[in-house]
Order: structure tokens, then sequence, then C-alpha cells
């Protein structure tokens, strides 16, 4: 295959993981928008909702479609249903102090990977995907249902922006993330955003698992990658601001996915750490945030 | 009714208020005077239920809203004008308008009854309110508390820093209030820019009301301001 053909197979491959990328950051980039909270278990709410999803399809039966269907909606409530039982039952009494939810936090991540090693086991399972028809182009054929995944994120994306934008709750997130305490004044159940808040995020980590669990398989491990990608992203987008998480979604996913292809992933991780490392020297408010004021 | 009943407060360790105790009736303005530091601010937030109680209560018609969580207590219809106006910078006029109104489910009615009052936010409607000029924020901040259609509203320093033009505009709001039969307090330090629509003056000194006087008093004996007040 000549390199044309090779570095456009490249950049679908990355811009699945730019879809799926930007889709689990924007759940990282709103808890931290709104609450101040450094979520490293946000990983670990992806795993739980591929490993939920293999669940829900493979008790589904039928055809594949229906399990997915099926995982796509109960995984994400299931997953956002155990994130803000855990914002009420350890964030909210650590008070949302920054330092005390970072290990709170990290003690999620290991109460929910090892509950996962316990009752799901070390396996790594597939959920099959609902349709696997392949487009071919002159050089390859490639599944159609990776182009599903592009579209679905970014449709998902959209609604987000437009719940944000358009609706009352919009107005009730934005206004607790600008001034928790003229939220307040103003009959703004401000502890109740905060763990609809924290559902959402997780929720959101929990679809892009859905969607890449036909291509990837869950496993209790499969965490790490997405949280470490998700933190790059958010700094490098400006954290809280939704936009540049996801211009930087596409910038990470797109370099992960054509480096992996080139070179390897290793060297495509380094680069994204790298540049994590250049924008917080040279513009530590990130691409898209705001100074300090 | 607005009655504070020997409350106390502390910012963590640190106790600001040491037992403040007054009243407001409806359609009554009460004036909260007093140096920095003396506790005016922290007596506001106090009702709002944002400074939490170490002793005393805090009632409304008789109810004791110094017991609900704080969300719950704007809707039992107290409007607060915070000092320094806190608006929702990155929302529009718009926006932070209807914040004010989710309070207790007004809409469109109440809306435009208070633009009437400000016409000027309605030119400025889709503005982020972070853009607009000091005057028309402190427009919009009055806007979003009178939005509740409140029977209490509560005021930190409305006038500071605003042209002449803009504080008789906003006095001419307070009075409209008053004449509405709403319980106004009203924190300032200014004592010219209330003293002529006050009904009482309540004087605050390191977290105690030292002294709760008509109005009429100090108009006609200029010198116990000074007394209090020290200006």
């Amino acid at each position: 295959m000549d390199f044309g053909p090779y570095l456009f197979l490249a950049s679908l491959e990355g811009a699945v993981t730019a879809a799926v990328l930007a889709l689990t950051a924007a759940g990282l980039s709103l808890v931290f928008g709104i609450m101040r909270v450094v979520n490293v278990a946000h990983g670990e709410f992806f795993m739980l909702g591929a490993v939920i999803a293999w669940w829900v399809a493979s008790l589904a039966g039928g055809h594949p479609a229906v399990g997915f269907v099926l995982a796509l909606v109960i995984a994400p409530l299931i997953v956002a249903a155990i994130a803000a039982l855990a914002d009420f039952l350890v964030l909210k009494r650590v008070q949302y102090d920054p330092e005390r939810t970072i290990v709170a936090t990290i003690g999620l991540l290991y109460i929910i990977q090892q509950t996962v090693l316990m009752t799901y086991g070390p396996e790594a399972r597939p959920v099959e995907a609902p349709f696997n028809h392949r487009i071919y182009f002159p050089w390859f054929g490639y599944s159609t249902y990776k182009f599903f995944v592009i579209g679905a994120a970014i449709a998902l994306l959209l609604g987000l922006w437009l719940v944000m934008t358009r609706t009352r709750l919009g107005i009730v997130l934005r206004a607790t993330q600008l001034d928790r305490e003229t939220a307040l004044a103003f009959a703004i159940p401000v502890e109740r955003v905060y763990a609809l808040t924290f559902g959402l995020g997780a929720g959101l980590a929990a679809l892009g698992a859905v969607l890449v669990v036909p291509i990837q398989q869950a496993h209790y491990l499969m965490g790490g990658d997405p949280l470490l990608l998700s933190f790059i992203v958010v700094i490098i987008g400006g954290l809280g601001s939704l936009a540049g998480t996801v211009v930087a979604a596409v910038l990470i996913g797109m370099s992960d996915g054509i480096i992996s292809v080139f070179f390897s992933p290793t060297l495509a991780k380094i680069i994204a750490t790298l540049a994590v490392a250049l924008v917080l020297v040279f513009r530590p408010q990130g691409l898209f945030g705001k100074a300090a004021r | 009714m607005l009655e504070l009943d020997g409350i106390q407060a502390a910012y963590g360790a640190a106790p600001v208020l040491h037992g403040v105790s007054f009243s407001v009736a409806r359609g009554e303005i009460l004036c909260l005077l007093g140096r920095n530091g003396a506790g005016k601010t922290s007596t506001m937030k106090a009702i709002m239920g944002l400074l939490p109680l170490t002793a005393g209560t805090i009632r409304l018609d008789g109810e004791e809203i110094s017991r609900l969580p704080a969300h719950e207590v704007p809707k039992r219809g107290i409007g607060y004008i915070p000092q320094g106006r806190r608006l929702f910078s990155e929302l529009t006029v718009a926006e932070n308008l209807e914040v004010g109104l989710m309070v207790r489910g007004h809409g469109a009615e109440t809306r435009a009854r208070v633009l009437t009052m400000f016409p000027r936010l309605r030119e400025r409607f889709r503005q982020r309110a972070g853009t607009l000029s000091g005057g028309e924020q402190q427009m919009l901040a009055t806007a979003r508390a009178l939005c509740i259609e409140p029977s209490v509203l509560l005021l930190d320093e409305p006038t500071e820093g605003l042209q002449p033009s803009m504080i008789d505009l906003i006095r001419d709001v307070i009075t409209g209030m008053k004449a509405e039969n709403v319980a106004v307090a009203l924190v300032e330090q200014r004592v010219d820019a209330v003293l002529a629509i006050a009904d009482r003056v309540a004087f605050l000194e390191n977290g105690r009301i030292r002294d709760v006087l008509d109005a009429d008093v100090l108009r006609a004996d200029h010198s116990l301001v000074e007394r209090y007040v020290g200006v």
C-alpha cells in the first residue's frame, strides 16, 4: 500500500480514537469545571461502562443490535447512578476539598477495579458490533461500525452542547460553575447539582466505552489509557472549557492514531505527554482556557 | 416580618457575629450601618443561610428559616443583591434573569415587569453580563433579585462605585419596593445615601447591634450618626 492510503487509514483510526476520547474527556472536563474535582477514578467509570455493556449484551441474546442498543442506554445510566452515589457517600463528606478528593477518587479507582476483577474476572471479553458491514475503498475495506462511532460521538457532543447552552439545566450547571455561593442564594440546590454533574461526567465516559467495546473488548484494566489521555486533553484544551476539550481530543486522538499506525503506540503517548508539558510551560490555562482572574 | 434573634456566627474559628437582633416589617426600610468589618455583610449572608449560625434564630413570618438548607431560603421570597453584584458573568443578561425567575417559578410576565424598571437591560438582553458597565451590572443584580417577586429584599452596598444618576435609580427602586409592602434591609457605608429613605437605622459594631434608632431622630440630630459610625 502506498503512503497516501496508509495515511488515510491511520487518520480513520485516529478519528475513532478522537471521537471516543472527546466523549470521555468531556465528562472529566465537566466534573472539573463545575465541581473543581480532579476525578482520578474517571477511567474506571469508562471501564465500568464497557464491562456493564458486555454484561447487558450477553444477557440480552438475540440479534447483536438488540444487546448493543440496550447496553448503550443501560450502561451509562448504571454508571451515572454509581457515580452519583459515590459523590453522595464520599466526595460530599470530604467537602470537595481539592487534595482530599484526589485521594478519595484514587481509593474509588481501586475499589471499582478490584470489584470488577473479583466479579467479572481478568478476561477480556468482546461485545459484538450491532452491524458489521464493510465499506470497500480502492485500497482496503473499513468497518462501517467505526464510522457509526464517529457519528454517534459527534451527535452526543452536539446534544451535550445544546443542553449546556439552550436549556434551564444548562443555565443551572453554568451558574453553579461560575459562583457556587450566589447560585445557592438563588435557590440552586448545589449539592444535587454536584451529584448530577458527577453522574453526568461518569455517564459520558461510560457512553464512550460502550461505543468502543465492540472494537476493543472489555477488560478490568482498560481504564488507564482513557484516564491519561483525558487528562492530557483536558489540560491542553483548558480546564472547564468544553470547546477546548473537543478540539484537543481531535488533536490528540488524530496524532495518537496516526503515530500509532506509523510508529508505535508508546511513541504516541510520549508525544502527547510532551505536548502537555509544553502547554503547561507556555500556556498554563490551556489553549481555550481563560487565565485565572 | 423578618426577625433576627441573637444570631451568632463564625468563619471557621473566627467569630464574626456575637448576637445580632433586629426585625424588619413589611413596607419598612431598615438600614444597617457600621464600619468595615463590623459584620454587615456577614449578617446578610447569615440571613441567606450562606453562613451557618452557631446560636440564635432567624424567622420569616414566624417560620424559622435558619433551620432550612441555604437553597430553600430564597424560595421563601427573599431577594438578595450581594456586595460586588456577584453576577454570573459568563451568562447573558437574559440567563441571569432566568436564574432569578426559576427560584419561584415566575415567567415572562414578571420579567416584563422587571424590565420596565430597567429598560437598559432590554437593550443588552443577549449580551454577557461580564461585558456590562458597572451601573448596568447593578441594574442586573437588582433585576435578578426582583425576578423572585420578593417579600423581603436584602441589598448589600448597592450604590458602591455608582454615578449619582444610578444611585437615584436604585433609591427609586427601593422606595418603590417599600410602597409594594416589601421588607427592605439595606447595608450601606454612605450615611447620606440612606438617611433620606430609611425608616430605621441599626448600628452594627464588632458583630453586635449597638442601637436601633428611628431615621427621623438621626435626621434631626446628625451628630448621633457621627458618634456611632465616626465619619
